[in-house]
C-alpha cells in the first residue's frame, strides 16, 4: 500500500526516471524526477485514485491534490535549483522534487493541471527566479511592480539585509471589463477598519458583482528569508509571528518540521499541550469571526455577546498560560508551559461555562430571519469550484470537501481522540459560519476529552539542529486550515543561528498557509453578488494576509 | 426577540470588572484620558489605524479595546473609516516595503495637527522581522512618531494608556510633532 504513489508516477514517466528520496522528515515518501517529467508525475497523481475499503480493492475516489509547491535554491551544496510539489490524497503526504540547472531555471508549469499552482508558481517567479514554461500569467505576485523585476529575493545570491531600491513607473495590467453600465471599484490597500491592507478591484454592472481581482503582498516583509538568517532557536519566535491570529497553528508547524528534519520525537506530554493550545485558538478566533460576521449583517448585539465570550477565553489564555494569543508557548521538542492538576480542573469548568453561553447565543443567530435573509444563499462555493481550487480548512468543509489535517496527519493525542469532521455542502456565508460553529462545540468536546488523562513526563526534549541537507515536513489545522511547513538544513558551511554555530544553519524554509490557496476561492465565490455584499463574503472567508505574504 | 431581551438583560454591563491592577489602571488612565480629550479634543477624538505589515496580533488587541470589557469609545475615543477627519494616527507593524507608500499618504492626508501612536514591538524596531529588502524596520524610520507602545502584541489596557500618552504632551515619548 505504501508504494502506491510510486506506481502511479511510475506508470506514467516509467521506473527508471523515479528516483527514492530519503532525507525528508514528515512525509510519506519523497521521490526526485527528471525535470521534464515533473508535470507528468502531477498529471498521474491528479487522474489516480486512492485504494479504498479492503487492500487490492482500488476503488477510485478522488485524485491526489497539490497542497503546496516551492522552490529551493540549492547552490550552496553545489547544486543548482530545484522545484518541489507536495500531494495529498487520504492521509498520506508525497514530495515530488525536480533538480534544475543553475543556469536555466526552469520547469514545466502545474497551471494547467492544478489551478493553485496559478499563484503557487507566480511566486516563485517572482521570489526565486525559477521560470514555470507554459505559465499562463507571469505578472510579479507579491513583488510589486515598483521593485526591480530581475531581482530574486530567495536566491542565496540576494543580500537579504539592505532595503530594496525601488524602481519607479511601473505597471501592473489588471484584468479589465468593457461595456455598457460597467465600471471598476479599487479598494485599499488601506481599508476602512481595522483589518489588514490588501487591494481589491470589482468590475460591476449596477450593483452586481462580474469580477474581482486581488493583489496582495502588501504585508511582505520578507519572512521566508528572515527564516534562512535567523536559524532553528530564533525561527520559532518567527514562526510565531507569520500570522498573529494562528501563532500556534505556526508554531507547532515549524516545530514539526524541525523535529522531522532532525529525526526527535518531541515529549509526549507537550503534544497534548500543543493540542490543547491549537483547540483554544481555534474556539477564540471562532467565536470571534462569527461575531464578526454578524456584525456585518448589521446585527451588532451578537458581534458584542461572541467578543464578550472571545475576551473571556483570552483572559483565561493569560492565567493558564501567561499570554493572551499564547505566543511563543510551543517549541521544537516540546512546549513552554505546563499544566498542574488545578488549572486543568479550572479549564475544564470554563469549558462548561463557555459551551452553556455559546449555546445560548447559536440559538439566537438560528432564530433571526434578518440575519438568515443576508448570509443563506450568499457568496456561495460551490463544491465543485472548492475542489479544483485545492481550498482547505473551514472554507473547503462549508463547500463539501472533507479534508482535515488534524485526520489527514494527525500527531498524538489527534491519533486517538479524533476529531468528528463537520461537512456542509451550500458553500455560502451561512456555510462557513456554520461549520465553525460545529468546530467550537468538537473543540470543546476535544478539550475536555485531553484534559482527562494527558501523559505525565517531561514537557521538553533537546532538539539538536537538522544535520547538513536534512528535510523535515509537516501540515497542521489550524483555526484556518492546513499549514504546511518544509524545512531544509544547509551544508556545515552555510550561515547557522547564533546559538548553534557548529551545526547547519536553515537552508530554505517554505510556509504555505492556508490562505495561499483560500483567497483564490474569494473571489470565485464572490461572482453574481451585490458589491455590498462583499465585505461580509470577505469576513465570512477572513484569510489572512500576514500568512499569505510572508 | 424575547431570547435577545433575556440576553441582553441577563448580560447586563460588563464593562469592567477586570483583575484589580488592571481594573486600577485602565479606570485611572480612562479618566485622565477622558478629562484630556474633553479638554483638547471636544470630548472626542478620532482615530484612523493602519496596519503597516504587521502579523496581525496588533489589529487583534486593537479590536479587543474596543470590545464591550474595555469598551474605549466610552472615554471619547472613536475609530473612522477616514484619514481626513482623523487626529490620531494608530499604526501597527514593522513598516513593509509594500506599504510604505500608502503610510506615508495616509500620513498627508490627515489634516494637522497630528499625533502617532505606533503599536508593538515591531512598531518601535521592526521587532523580529527587523530590517530587511522588504521591511523598514520600525514606524519611526518613515513617519515622525509620538508615542511608542511596546509588546508583542500589548494588551488593550496597554493601547488606550498608549493614547493617553499621546494626547499628553508631557509623556511623549518620540519624536513625532506633538500637539
Amino acid at each position: 500500500m505504501m508504494n502506491w504513489p510510486k506506481e502511479i508516477i511510475a506508470s506514467s514517466i516509467g521506473n527508471d526516471n523515479l528516483r527514492e528520496l530519503a532525507r525528508c522528515g514528515g512525509v510519506t515518501a519523497a521521490y526526485g524526477v527528471p525535470r521534464e517529467f515533473f508535470a507528468m508525475a502531477a498529471k498521474a497523481l491528479k487522474g489516480a485514485g486512492q485504494p479504498g475499503g479492503l487492500a487490492g480493492q482500488l476503488a477510485v475516489l478522488d485524485g491526489w491534490r497539490l497542497a503546496a509547491e516551492w522552490a529551493t535554491d540549492e547552490t550552496p551544496f553545489g547544486r543548482g535549483f530545484a522545484v518541489f510539489a507536495a500531494y495529498n490524497s487520504g492521509t498520506e503526504y508525497v514530495i515530488v522534487k525536480s533538480d534544475l540547472p543553475q543556469d536555466d531555471p526552469s520547469f514545466p508549469s502545474l497551471a494547467g493541471i492544478f489551478t493553485p499552482a496559478l499563484r503557487f508558481e507566480r511566486q516563485i517567479q517572482s521570489l526565486m527566479g525559477v521560470s514555470p514554461e507554459a505559465h499562463p500569467d507571469l505578472r510579479p505576485w507579491i513583488k510589486h511592480e515598483d521593485w526591480p523585476w530581475d531581482v530574486y529575493p530567495l536566491r542565496k545570491s540576494f543580500d537579504g539585509k539592505t532595503p530594496l531600491k525601488k524602481v519607479p513607473g511601473g505597471d501592473y495590467p489588471w484584468a479589465r471589463a468593457d461595456g455598457e453600465g460597467v465600471y471598476e471599484i479599487p479598494v485599499g490597500p488601506v481599508h476602512a477598519g481595522i483589518i489588514e491592507p490588501g487591494h481589491f478591484r470589482f468590475q460591476a454592472v449596477g450593483e452586481d458583482i462580474i469580477n474581482l481581482e486581488e493583489k496582495l503582498g502588501y504585508v511582505h516583509k520578507g519572512i521566508e528569508k528572515r527564516f534562512e538568517s535567523l536559524g532553528w532557536i530564533f525561527g520559532a519566535r518567527l514562526a510565531a509571528r507569520v500570522s498573529g491570529d494562528s501563532t500556534v497553528a505556526h508554531s507547532i508547524a515549524f516545530s514539526m518540521a524541525v523535529e522531522a528534519a532532525s529525526m526527535v520525537a518531541p515529549a509526549q506530554r507537550a503534544l497534548w499541550m500543543r493540542a490543547v493550545m491549537l483547540e483554544r485558538e481555534r474556539i477564540a478566533n471562532h467565536l470571534g469571526d462569527i461575531g464578526a460576521i454578524c456584525n456585518d449583517t448589521a446585527f451588532a448585539f451578537l458581534h458584542h455577546q461572541f467578543s464578550i465570550l472571545r475576551e473571556k477565553v483570552l483572559r483565561a489564555n493569560q492565567r493558564f498560560f501567561g499570554h493572551r494569543l499564547m505566543m511563543d508557548r510551543v517549541l521544537p521538542g516540546g512546549a513552554a508551559v505546563d499544566m498542574d492538576k488545578d488549572a486543568s480542573e479550572e479549564m475544564l469548568k470554563e469549558i462548561v461555562w463557555l459551551s452553556k453561553e455559546f449555546e445560548k447565543l447559536v440559538v439566537i443567530y438560528e432564530d433571526n430571519p434578518s440575519l438568515e435573509d443576508r448570509v443563506w444563499g450568499a457568496g456561495v462555493l460551490s463544491p465543485s469550484v472548492a475542489k479544483e481550487l485545492g481550498t482547505v480548512g473551514f472554507v473547503a468543509r462549508a463547500s463539501g470537501q472533507a479534508l482535515d489535517a488534524r485526520v489527514q496527519n494527525p500527531f498524538a493525542p489527534y491519533d486517538r481522540i479524533v476529531p468528528k469532521v463537520p461537512v456542509l455542502t451550500s458553500g455560502d456565508v451561512h456555510a462557513r459560519a456554520w461549520v465553525r460553529v460545529e468546530e467550537v462545540r468538537e473543540s470543546m468536546r476535544l478539550i475536555r476529552e485531553m484534559l482527562q488523562d494527558i501523559p505525565r513526563g517531561r514537557l521538553c526534549v533537546p532538539c539538536p539542529a537538522p544535520r547538513p541537507g536534512a528535510e523535515g515536513f509537516s501540515a497542521v489545522e489550524g483555526w484556518r486550515g492546513e499549514i504546511i511547513y518544509w524545512v531544509q538544513a544547509g551544508p556545515l558551511s552555510s550561515t547557522a543561528g547564533p546559538l548553534s554555530s557548529t551545526d547547519a544553519g536553515i537552508n530554505r524554509c517554505m510556509v504555505r498557509d492556508p490562505s495561499s490557496v483560500n483567497w483564490l476561492a474569494l473571489e470565485e465565490a464572490i461572482l453574481g453578488n451585490i458589491v455590498p455584499d462583499f465585505p461580509l463574503c470577505n469576513k465570512s472567508f477572513n484569510q489572512s494576509y500576514s500568512g499569505h505574504d510572508l | 426577540m424575547l431570547r435577545i431581551l433575556r440576553q441582553i438583560f441577563s448580560t447586563g454591563i460588563v464593562t469592567e470588572p477586570l483583575s484589580p491592577a488592571e481594573e486600577s489602571r485602565i479606570t485611572v488612565t480612562g479618566a485622565l484620558l477622558e478629562k484630556k480629550i474633553e479638554r483638547r479634543f471636544q470630548r472626542s477624538v478620532a482615530i484612523r489605524f493602519v496596519d503597516a505589515g504587521s502579523c496581525n496580533a496588533c489589529e487583534l488587541e486593537a479590536h479587543a479595546a474596543n470590545n464591550p470589557f474595555y469598551n474605549s469609545e466610552r472615554f471619547g475615543i472613536h475609530f473612522t473609516a477616514s484619514p481626513r477627519f482623523a487626529d490620531i494616527l494608530l499604526v501597527t507593524g514593522p513598516v513593509s516595503i509594500n506599504m510604505e507608500t500608502a503610510l506615508k499618504r495616509t500620513y498627508n492626508a490627515m489634516p494637522g495637527p497630528k499625533l502617532v501612536v505606533a503599536i508593538g514591538d515591531c512598531g518601535r524596531d521592526g521587532g523580529v522581522f527587523g530590517c530587511g529588502y522588504a521591511s523598514a524596520g520600525g514606524v519611526g524610520n518613515v513617519i515622525p512618531v509620538d508615542v511608542y507602545v511596546t509588546g508583542c502584541p500589548p494588551a488593550p489596557s496597554q493601547i488606550i494608556h498608549g493614547i493617553l500618552r499621546a494626547v499628553s504632551p508631557a509623556r511623549k515619548t518620540g519624536d513625532g510633532p506633538g500637539f
